[in-house]
């Protein structure tokens, strides 16, 4: 644990509500608008903060609980998460577990949260929520276990130490430019696979429109109907973070930048990162929502390609697929 | 060993005793709970005492059976099973006293603690008997005791009915017990465990059929897949307190016999893990999507306990190939992985069976889709279940996720070894995929049945449960919160019971351990950051709203100005898009009524999801043999020289052949 590791998420903290700012530009700019302010996230957040609240009588201490733990939750994984070479404050093994799972945290109190209005709208997007991770997840755990292999076949180094065997940060460090030329197939399903799982599990097109304006089709947009004020501000800022979250994830695989200098492979990432959110901006230009009975087939995809690039692990490792 | 006994007596003799009070239903309540926990805590002292130290404790006596012998054996294998099973029990008489009084005045009460205490003492004897006919002995008292609590409630049909399912099937499972302790028997000489664990190579047949027979009689007890389908109807058919004790440890014993037979056999075929991790993998998707497909909150929790005891089976396979192919990591991983498990479902399956019990006591009813609302009448309740929810959906920071922890980090660590890759894989994806589902499936159990608006006067009316009950879920949230926030101690200690498998005993247990030790130590770490932070935004949140407008309204509606609670989402409406992607593992039965008319007056959807295997398997098997058992019925012709004449010729026939 070193002091510079403890300044990836601090730079997740500041940075994370730009992402949807760059997002929304670029959708302006393909759709020929002006657009709102780059920072119109910290404006929104400034403003919800000053704010008080209206709470529905049919909710409890879980309506209130929902956006402080998903925060709290979302938070916590910035404390695992490397950005390329730049490795996290806290990394052991099996640290992507506990990633995915505080992920998973966040998704149980943000559903309970809208079940406990008791709004059917709400039901609705919970019950949706709930069914994408189902798929999601074993998509994304696969594809990161397909990761910790790809950066380490042909390399000549074994695992030393198993204190460090499969922390994201290990994992990470090891695709080098050199990774991708000798695993290039397999860093490419794997990203593709994380790609589907970035847009599924932050609610983008083609899975969810966060700009629909009918709640029976909205997903998480739904789920936080009842929300406002400092709450609100708790769940936007914590739907930053989490993009973050999959975008450093995403932006380190597909950024080989592992030089020595820390500040340079973080750097990297973080300008990959917004790179990523200029392509989401492009899906979204690009493309309409899915009906919702063909995501699971997205997801499928997703699912297939993780597979597949396990599959290719396996045979670059054994020559075979036994 | 003189207080593992002195806790049996105390069972037995405190259940007889309630038994003659039968007619003072306070008195036997009082007798039959307060005995059950003082043994229950007499037990307890002997087991921890084995687990912290690592002696066995031993006694032999000889007994005029044949083939019997007084064996008993206390080490850390049954030690480790022995605390789930007396802690649980403790806890559950304790909430049992408050849940059995609303019957006083139609039932005797003597006779369920008769049986639960002969149930507990049961277990107990199960897990210390190292003599094959006291292990069946003790396996037919628990199955007896059980099969009478599930039939309290006699006078319903459907009790019935189940009770007769869980005889039947729980005796077709010992059936394969009594083969395999001949098969057993018959290579060592003797019924006397030591003696089949030194009896040195069996013949590698013989090792697979023996396999095989525990796998089918102590998974049927355990509710593997397929042969779970008495588990859904047993368990929610029996009180409450029975029904966690049943869900959260009996079926454990299962789990245990299985462990047990694995440590008489050497090392294990590499098949033996490959066929854990399908069954694994069956039993856990599988139990899962049918809990999601309930509407019985008890009978969901039941197919809960399918699918935990599939997570169980997964560790447990990986560490069976870990043993087979000589990889000790993996072998240490998996099999402390499942066998903290076993704990772990012990804390909040009782806890949640306890949860739902309080919710039937103060509601009666089960249909989740009745009830609503119950946070703010039930407040105390509501957190033990969401607790156990988290729990049980392995979400940090309680104990689910470390035991869910080291079964991934060792199907991890298997994706690296040649012959383990795709199992390992296989395993990761399975546990991802339940964890999601089983995260869906608590998030409706929950919602629907505490939040939102009461659908119904049952759930409007409801009260909060009294102090022993109340008291009775708190230890075992206790329970899941303490193991995981002591995560590495308590995974060490599962270390040392993982020692006692042929093939570890040598092996540095406690340094393959540290692979999963030193990250679970970080996880606690991180745990610790988590609530903390979870404390500061509350704080800053409450600091905000200080002092500003904080209004109460209606729940927005998009514009309807009148929602009433019949317009909430609903179990079924959540689970409906999961059910209809996986329609094809479900075979749910859907009735619709539809709207007819300009202004229908009412309309109706209906979903009834049976077990696939129950309708599609075992009914086809029994009507076949109840076809065949009729076809024979002219041998019965109700007359007593007839049957005479049958034993004559028997005898004739027998003087014959051995003549």
């Amino acid at each position: 644990m070193t002091t510079t590791s403890w300044l990836n998420p601090l730079a997740a903290l500041v940075l994370a509500p730009l992402l949807p700012g760059i997002i929304n530009r670029t959708k302006a700019f393909f759709a020929g608008r002006q657009g709102q302010p780059l920072l119109q996230g910290y404006y929104d957040l400034a403003k919800l903060l000053q704010k008080g609240a209206v709470y529905s009588r049919t909710t409890s201490w879980i309506f209130r609980a929902g956006p402080v733990v998903g925060l709290a939750a979302v938070l916590v994984a910035l404390v695992l998460l490397p950005l390329g070479g730049a490795a996290a404050p806290l990394n052991f093994t099996g640290d992507l577990i506990l990633l995915a799972y505080l992920l998973g945290l966040m998704r149980f109190f943000t559903v309970i949260a809208a079940l406990d209005t008791g709004s059917a709208f709400e039901g609705m997007g919970a019950s949706r929520e709930v069914q994408f991770s189902v798929l999601a997840e074993p998509a994304l755990l696969l594809s990161l276990a397909a990761l910790g292999r790809a950066g380490q076949i042909g390399s000549g180094s074994r695992i030393e130490h198993l204190s460090n065997f499969l922390s994201l940060s290990w994992t990470y460090s090891n695709l080098s430019a050199l990774a991708w030329m000798r695993n290039g197939t397999i860093l490419l399903l794997v990203a593709g696979a994380l790609l589907i799982v970035l847009l599924a599990e932050n609610s983008r097109i083609p899975v969810d429109d966060p700009n629909t304006h009918l709640e029976l089709t909205m997903i998480h947009e739904v789920m936080v109907l009842d929300h406002g004020g400092p709450d609100l501000a708790m769940i936007l800022y914590g739907a930053a973070l989490k993009l973050w979250v999959f975008c450093a994830l995403l932006a380190g695989v597909l950024i080989p930048v592992r030089s020595s200098y820390w500040w340079l492979n973080a750097g990297a990432v973080i300008g990959g990162i917004f790179i990523l959110g200029v392509v989401i901006g492009v899906i979204e230009s690009s493309m309409a929502r899915l009906r919702l009975l063909r995501v699971p087939q997205l997801l499928t995809g997703a699912g297939v390609l993780s597979i597949l690039a396990f599959a290719l692990v396996l045979w670059r490792q054994y020559g075979t697929l036994d | 060993m003189f207080l593992i006994l002195l806790a049996m007596s105390v069972l037995i003799f405190s259940g007889l005793l309630s038994f003659f009070c039968g007619r003072n239903p306070r008195r036997a309540n009082v007798i039959g709970a307060g005995g059950a926990i003082l043994g229950c805590v007499l037990g307890l002292i002997p087991a921890a005492g084995v687990l912290w130290t690592g002696h066995n404790h031993t006694l032999h006596r000889a007994w005029d059976v044949p083939y019997g012998s007084f064996f008993l054996q206390v080490d850390p294998l049954s030690a480790f099973f022995l605390l789930p099973i007396l802690g649980l029990s403790a806890a559950a008489a304790l909430y049992g006293a408050e849940y059995l009084i609303a019957y006083q005045s139609r039932k005797n009460l003597g006779g369920p603690w008769f049986f639960y205490n002969l149930l507990v003492a049961g277990m107990v004897m199960v897990t210390v008997a190292r003599n094959g006919v006291l292990f069946l002995l003790a396996w037919e008292i628990m199955s007896m005791a059980s099969y009478f609590l599930v039939t309290f409630e006699h006078e319903k049909e459907n009790v019935r009915q189940a009770g007769w399912t869980y005889l039947v099937a729980t005796h077709l499972g010992t059936a394969f017990l009594f083969i395999l302790f001949l098969v057993l028997g018959r290579q060592a000489g003797s019924l006397d465990f030591d003696r089949f664990a030194s009896a040195g190579a069996y013949g590698s047949s013989a090792m697979n059929l023996v396999f095989l027979l525990a796998l089918i009689g102590f998974g049927t007890k355990a509710g593997f897949m397929p042969f779970h389908v008495w588990l859904p109807e047993a368990h929610p058919a029996a009180p409450s307190h029975v029904s966690a004790v049943m869900s959260g440890v009996m079926i454990k014993t299962g789990i245990y016999g299985l462990v047990r037979t694995l440590t008489f056999l050497g090392r294990p075929e590499a098949w033996w893990g490959w066929v854990l991790i399908g069954i694994g993998l069956v039993s856990g998707v599988w139990g899962v999507l049918f809990a999601l497909a309930q509407h019985d909150l008890k009978r969901l929790l039941a197919y809960h306990s399918v699918e935990n005891i599939g997570i169980i089976a997964l560790g447990l396979g990986l560490g069976v190939l870990g043993l087979a192919l000589n990889q000790p990591l993996l072998a240490v991983l998996g099999l402390s992985g499942g066998l903290l498990h076993v704990l772990n479902h012990a804390l909040f399956k009782g806890l949640l069976f306890m949860g739902a019990g309080a919710v039937l006591h103060a509601t009666g009813t089960r249909d989740i889709d009745q009830l609503g609302g119950l946070i703010k009448r039930m407040p105390w309740t509501a957190t033990m279940f969401l607790i156990g929810s988290v729990a049980i959906c392995g979400l940090p920071p309680l104990n689910g996720f470390v035991s869910e922890f080291l079964i991934y980090v060792g199907a991890f660590y298997g994706t690296g070894l040649q012959d383990v890759s795709i199992s390992g894989a296989t395993v990761v994806v399975g546990l991802a995929m339940i964890g999601g589902l089983a995260a869906a499936c608590f998030a409706k159990a929950f919602g629907i049945v505490f939040l939102g608006e009461a659908r119904s006067e049952h759930a409007s009316q409801a009260h909060e449960v009294g102090f022993p009950m109340r008291i009775g879920m708190l230890v075992l949230a206790l329970g899941c919160i303490t193991i995981g926030c002591l995560a590495p101690q308590i995974t060490a200690m599962v270390g040392t019971v993982v020692g006692t498998m042929p093939g570890l005993t040598g092996s540095n247990i406690q340094g393959h351990l540290a692979v999963a030790i030193g990250p679970l130590r970080s996880v606690v770490l991180t745990s610790g950051i988590l609530l903390v932070l979870i404390a500061l935004l509350a704080m800053i949140r409450s600091r905000l709203l200080a002092g500003r407008k904080v209004e109460l309204s209606g729940t927005w509606d998009c514009g309807y100005a009148r929602p009433s609670a019949r317009m909430q989402y609903t179990a079924s409406s959540f689970a409906q898009p999961l059910m209809n992607m996986f329609g094809v593992l479900l075979q749910t039965h859907r009735s619709l009524e539809r709207p007819e008319g300009f202004f229908p007056t009412r309309a109706g959807l209906h979903t009834d999801t049976g077990d696939i295997f129950r309708q599609n398997v075992y009914r086809p098997i029994f009507q076949g043999v109840e076809r065949f058992l009729v076809w024979l019925h002219w041998l019965q012709q109700g007359r007593v020289q007839i049957y005479i004449l049958y034993i004559a010729v028997t005898m004739l026939i027998l003087l014959i052949w051995n003549l």
